[in-house]
């Protein structure tokens, strides 16, 4: 298989000097058909991108996004009772499978997930016989006769509305959620609990999974994701902050306390250090798309677990290993609680994460081989084909290279999409959207 | 933790000492430790417990609560107001928020810029 040469296609957002806050990008994620690309932000905004038409008199050019909705999807709030601010910030959109004309999407804050329904709007009635065009009422006295309202065609208008408003039911802060495969309920993950909601009912939602100890003091471990397997609509893994990961099987008991399988690489106690725990905990899980495997990213890593197979990943993939001499200031500067996602093309052939200095990672499962790319704007010509980058560690580094110490690691690239049949992705970039795809000779 | 390509085991074995000493080569991760421990002396004698969670789980909010304010600033009198102190999100004990440590209040909701 050849491998791919990935070109810059667009860039969405401004080229400030100082970033607002509100405008950096907290998701990306295309929908079922690739047609739609959500993003969200720190101000709780949803921007979605569609897919242009691809023109048959410009063959080169594939399909561009374009914006086609934007809405407020979240605002802050405030808890009186605890005295707590609870963010607006997008942590997860996810998309329901397209049964009918609209778009449904899942878009959640720390505390609140909520169904937003996005529909297009391009006929109106007009004829009212009772108010006027404008909407005014008519004096029902004036009129003398009835006709019919008629639909005749408008500018397109595409709405969203929320549906659902799923509240009050995480204490912690909500990391993840995960349409099921039934699409009749979905997950929502904190901390320390996981709950299933069913998408019509908002008052209520079932616990699958609670690991709060009795005790506080005795928390040992967190949950930072789940997520649904794409086709067993009773199977769901989470991830720990302590590097593991749970199966569980929502058939064997109300209460999925007791994991069915439980994923853990046994470490060497004598590497271990300080920041062994930390740097272990898995920020993102992602099942494949054949649901045979899941994928893991960690600090420095990204593994690939056989479901079959609990007591050691398949594949390891370094992601960035110069990182780990540098450990005692990344944790001085936050930087290594920071959490990268990871994911699958739609082959389930190469995985694909963020890294530091606005690089990313792609990793070919088949060829290994990996591949360093930037989202910069210097390389924004339109189809300009992406150079590898490549960091040099010590010693003697070459003109296009760039050392450990001149990474700026206040970009970084936490979150891609991956879009599911075609080499196009999105690289959310701070406050930039970079969308790539591959050369198309 | 997965292993690096980098990490060297440590030498074993019962040669003489200066054998061991030439073979024996601290991992990165072991040293970043040391350079850590060298800096904060007093650092949690339990690595990624309780502490680091609890404070995850905090996430860097920020609690004012005028009332505990206004008592703390009655029971102080004369003295200075205890402020958050360095670390904000964290706060224990006596420290309380005080107004100058919140944010300002956020600005007006206005569309995103990818969508301009």
């Amino acid at each position: 298989m050849q491998d791919v040469l990935w070109c810059f296609s667009q860039v969405k957002g401004t080229i400030d000097i100082g970033v607002t806050e509100a405008d950096i990008i907290s998701t990306v994620e295309f929908n079922h058909t690739g047609e739609l690309l959500a993003t969200g932000d720190k101000g709780g905004r949803v921007v979605i991108f569609q897919r242009e038409q691809e023109s048959k008199n410009q063959p080169h050019r594939r399909g561009e996004y374009n914006v086609y909705s934007t809405f407020q999807s979240h605002e802050p709030e405030f808890d009186y009772l605890k005295s707590l601010e609870i963010e607006e910030k997008i942590n997860k959109i996810r998309w329901l499978p397209q049964q009918n004309a609209a778009y449904f999407l899942l878009s959640t804050n720390d505390k609140t997930v909520k169904l937003w329904k996005v529909s297009e709007r391009d006929k109106r009635p007009e004829g009212y016989n009772l108010k006027d065009e404008d909407g005014r009422l008519r004096d029902p006295s004036m009129i003398t006769m009835l006709r019919v309202p008629v639909l005749r065609p408008m500018d397109l208008m595409v709405e969203a509305t929320p549906r659902r408003v799923f509240a009050n039911a995480h204490t912690y802060h909500i990391n993840s959620i995960s349409v099921n495969s039934d699409y009749e309920t979905y997950m929502s993950a904190d901390d320390l609990r996981i709950n299933l909601w069913n998408f019509e009912i908002t008052n209520q939602s079932f616990n699958i999974v609670d690991i709060k100890p009795a005790n506080m003091e005795e928390l040992t471990e967190v949950i930072t994701a789940a997520e649904f397997h794409p086709h067993h609509c009773n199977t769901f893994v989470y991830s720990s902050s302590k590097g593991t990961i749970r199966l569980c099987d929502m058939r064997t008991s109300a209460l999925c306390d007791r994991h069915a399988k439980f994923f853990e690489e046994p470490e060497d106690p004598s590497n271990r250090s300080f920041f062994s725990e930390i740097i272990s905990s898995i920020s993102d899980v992602k099942f494949s798309h054949s649901g045979r495997y899941i994928m893991t990213r960690d600090y420095l890593t990204v593994k690939v677990w056989d479901l079959n197979m609990e007591n050691r990943p398949i594949e390891t993939y370094q992601v960035h290993d110069y990182l780990r001499s540098k450990l005692c200031s990344l944790y001085e500067n936050d930087c290594i609680f920071d959490k990268f996602e990871c994911v699958w093309n739609g082959s389930d052939s190469v995985i694909m994460t963020g890294s530091y200095n606005n690089f990313f990672r792609m990793f070919d499962r088949n060829t290994k081989r990996d591949v360093t790319l930037e989202a910069s704007r210097e390389n924004s010509k339109p189809r300009a084909i992406l150079k590898p980058r490549k960091v040099c560690v010590g010693g003697k580094r070459r003109k296009d290279e760039i050392s450990v110490d001149s990474l700026d690691f206040s970009k970084k690239i936490l979150h891609t999409a991956w879009h599911p049949s075609e080499n196009i992705i999105a690289v959310a970039a701070t406050n930039n959207l970079y969308i790539f795809q591959d050369k198309v000779n | 933790a997965g292993l690096g390509g980098c990490l060297k085991a440590p030498a074993e074995g019962t040669g003489d000492n200066q054998d061991m000493q030439e073979k024996e080569t601290v991992s990165p991760e072991r040293a970043e430790e040391a350079k850590l421990k060298a800096k904060y002396p007093n650092l949690g004698q339990k690595p990624g417990g309780s502490d680091f969670l609890m404070k995850r789980l905090q996430k860097g909010q920020k609690y004012f609560d005028s009332g505990d304010y206004n008592m703390a600033k009655a029971k102080m009198k004369n003295k200075q107001l205890p402020s958050a102190g360095p670390d904000k999100n964290l706060v224990t004990g006596d420290h309380i928020p005080t107004p100058q440590d919140l944010p300002q209040r956020k600005s007006s909701l206005v569309t995103s810029k990818l969508a301009g």
